[in-house]
């Protein structure tokens, strides 16, 4: 076997440079989260893990995203098919805005949406519910930080759909909403779904936004990333490294499916060409 | 010929209930923020933004960023450079391993450094040994700001680089250029636009981050924090109006990011309409 030859130059030094800082910035510090792990026994890591406190955490968690994922669904669809099919004034700003909770700290949306939805707040003292530091604070915060996940992922597939596939549909006598239902949403579907994955991963880890509005009440309204903080904050540092754990683990689960899934969708589609 | 949601009622609703949520969710909060760090007034802002704690939050903001943005700038290109012009064994896994920060909720990338450097770490027991002390220290907080920011430049890069292809850079070479030539004249261009938005979505996250950092910072008054921590230690203090001073800053930032990024986005769809009525006439 021949040594393959490549032209371009900088292949060693790339490689070598990439190899290093993964290894001290990624690999290293993951690496002592199992290490620290491994320090403890299977039974003591189970009795963590399954805490009455933290468990009641992990429904809070996932209950939570799932509701602030189903939000972001509706309106990162409803956000996308305006910002693709139509032209209106404000249009630009529109689509602009769309990225500012990746932009803006997650500290400042969580003491904003605080603030709010507080019941004296500018939206709270309108709502005959309370939203700040009880549960509903958190789906709140969580829906606010993962927006432009769906957004983003279904804008570009919207806008490779061509105009001749819903023209076909109407004129066969297809109604809007019919031709929506079967043709359109089937086609962007697999985005919709990887889309909210990606909002409900985001969520599950969600920390600075949430912290502020969720009154964080032990069984009630503390969140999984703020297990691991409290522990840390009492330097019990290997109850914090399981419980992040199970938090790492969901979400590298997760990632993976979504990825898996995107995969397959895109061999679908592309089928025989090369991408 | 009419698509699907032409008609003007179906059209207008959308529109306006798009507006409406984004408004809601999106607009109200950034005006409540000017409306909370003006409560008591501008001379009051003023003795917020000028106060010896936010000056050093500032600073301390803005040394993360200094040090962060340039470091991950260089790593990206370099990580974009190896995984889309060579071939070779572990590339797919290189590229999964990078995406492990975006995973990672920042509590827990804060976590894992304090295990390594902190003081019962491997690598914080060393260090001690030297009187080298990176956790509860600005060191840490760089640190893991390199770990959350470590993505962003190499993700906007690698599709580029890829739908670019490596043509123009053989070529280039075949003409007899050598590695920096090659870079700053062939592939630099290239690759300017997602160069810079990479850059500030770094920026933007790294003068940001709050969870990370807040783990590994220790929060000494005036040393360790940065502006976002300093927005909730004064919101946990009830002192309303500087914590929202400092979050108008922030917010004042992330504004400026979005509008570089539209201002970029916009530029190079007149690059790309150019180009195409460019083919058209020929």
């Amino acid at each position: 076997m021949s040594k393959p030859r490549r032209i371009l130059p900088g292949f060693h030094l790339s490689l070598g440079i990439a190899l290093v800082y993964v290894s001290i910035i990624l690999l290293l510090p993951l690496g002592s989260l199992v290490g620290q792990l491994a320090d403890l026994s299977w039974a003591r890591y189970w009795s963590i893990i399954t805490d009455p406190r933290n468990l009641a955490s992990y429904r809070i968690t996932v209950l939570s995203a799932a509701l602030a994922s189903l939000f972001n669904m509706l309106f990162g669809l409803l956000c996308a098919w305006v910002l693709v099919r139509y032209t209106f004034p404000g249009k630009r700003i529109l689509d602009a805005l769309m990225d500012l909770p990746f932009a803006l700290p997650t500290a400042v949306a969580g003491i904003t949406i605080s603030t709010l939805y507080a019941s004296q707040g500018a939206i709270g003292q309108w709502l005959g519910f309370k939203v700040a530091y009880s549960w509903l604070g958190i789906v709140v915060a969580m829906a606010f930080t993962s927006v432009p996940f769906v957004v983003r992922t279904v804008q570009p597939v919207l806008e490779e759909l061509p105009a001749s596939v819903d023209e076909a549909a109407i004129t066969l006598g297809a109604s809007n909403a019919y031709a929506f239902r079967r043709v359109i949403l089937p086609f962007i579907w697999p985005a919709l779904l990887t889309g909210t994955g990606l909002a409900f991963a985001r969520s599950l880890g969600e920390y600075g936004a949430v912290i502020f509005v969720a009154g964080n009440m032990p069984y009630k309204t503390e969140v999984t990333s703020l297990m691991v903080v409290t522990r840390l904050q009492e330097f019990d540092y290997p109850a914090a490294a399981a419980i992040a754990s199970v938090v790492l683990i969901a979400s590298l689960l997760l990632l993976l499916v979504i990825n898996i899934y995107q995969a397959r969708f895109f061999r679908r589609i592309h089928g025989n060409q090369h991408v | 010929m009419q698509r699907v949601g032409d008609s003007l009622p179906v059209k207008w609703t959308l529109i306006v209930l798009a507006l409406v949520l984004t408004a809601l969710v999106l607009v109200v909060p950034l005006i409540e923020i000017v409306r909370q760090a003006l409560a008591g007034g501008v001379g009051e802002l003023l003795d917020n933004l000028t106060n010896t704690y936010t000056l050093s939050a500032i600073w301390l903001t803005l040394l993360i960023a200094v040090i962060t943005v340039p470091l991950n700038v260089l790593f990206g290109t370099v990580l974009a450079w190896l995984v889309t012009r060579f071939r070779f064994l572990g590339r797919r896994l290189l590229q999964t391993l990078i995406d492990i920060p975006f995973a990672v909720s920042p509590v827990i990338a804060g976590l894992v450094y304090l295990l390594l450097y902190g003081r019962n770490g491997w690598l914080g027991q060393w260090l001690a040994g030297y009187d080298i002390q990176l956790m509860f220290a600005w060191p840490g907080m760089v640190l893991v700001t390199l770990f959350v920011t470590s993505p962003f430049v190499a993700r906007e890069l690698i599709p580029l680089m890829q739908a670019q292809g490596r043509q123009e850079e053989e070529a280039a070479v075949s003409l007899g250029a050598r590695g920096a030539q090659l870079f700053y004249r062939i592939t630099l261009p290239n690759i300017r636009s997602g160069l810079i938005y990479g850059a500030i979505l770094t920026n933007a996250r790294a003068m940001g981050e709050f969870g990370a950092v807040s783990v590994v910072s220790g929060m000494i008054n005036g040393v360790t924090i940065s502006l976002p921590l300093q927005v909730e230690q004064l919101y946990q203090d009830y002192n309303t109006v500087g914590s929202f001073v400092s979050a108008l800053l922030l917010a004042m930032l992330a504004v400026l990011t979005l509008v570089i990024k539209g201002l970029l986005e916009w530029l190079a769809e007149r690059r790309q309409q150019r180009h195409s009525k460019v083919a058209e006439d020929v």
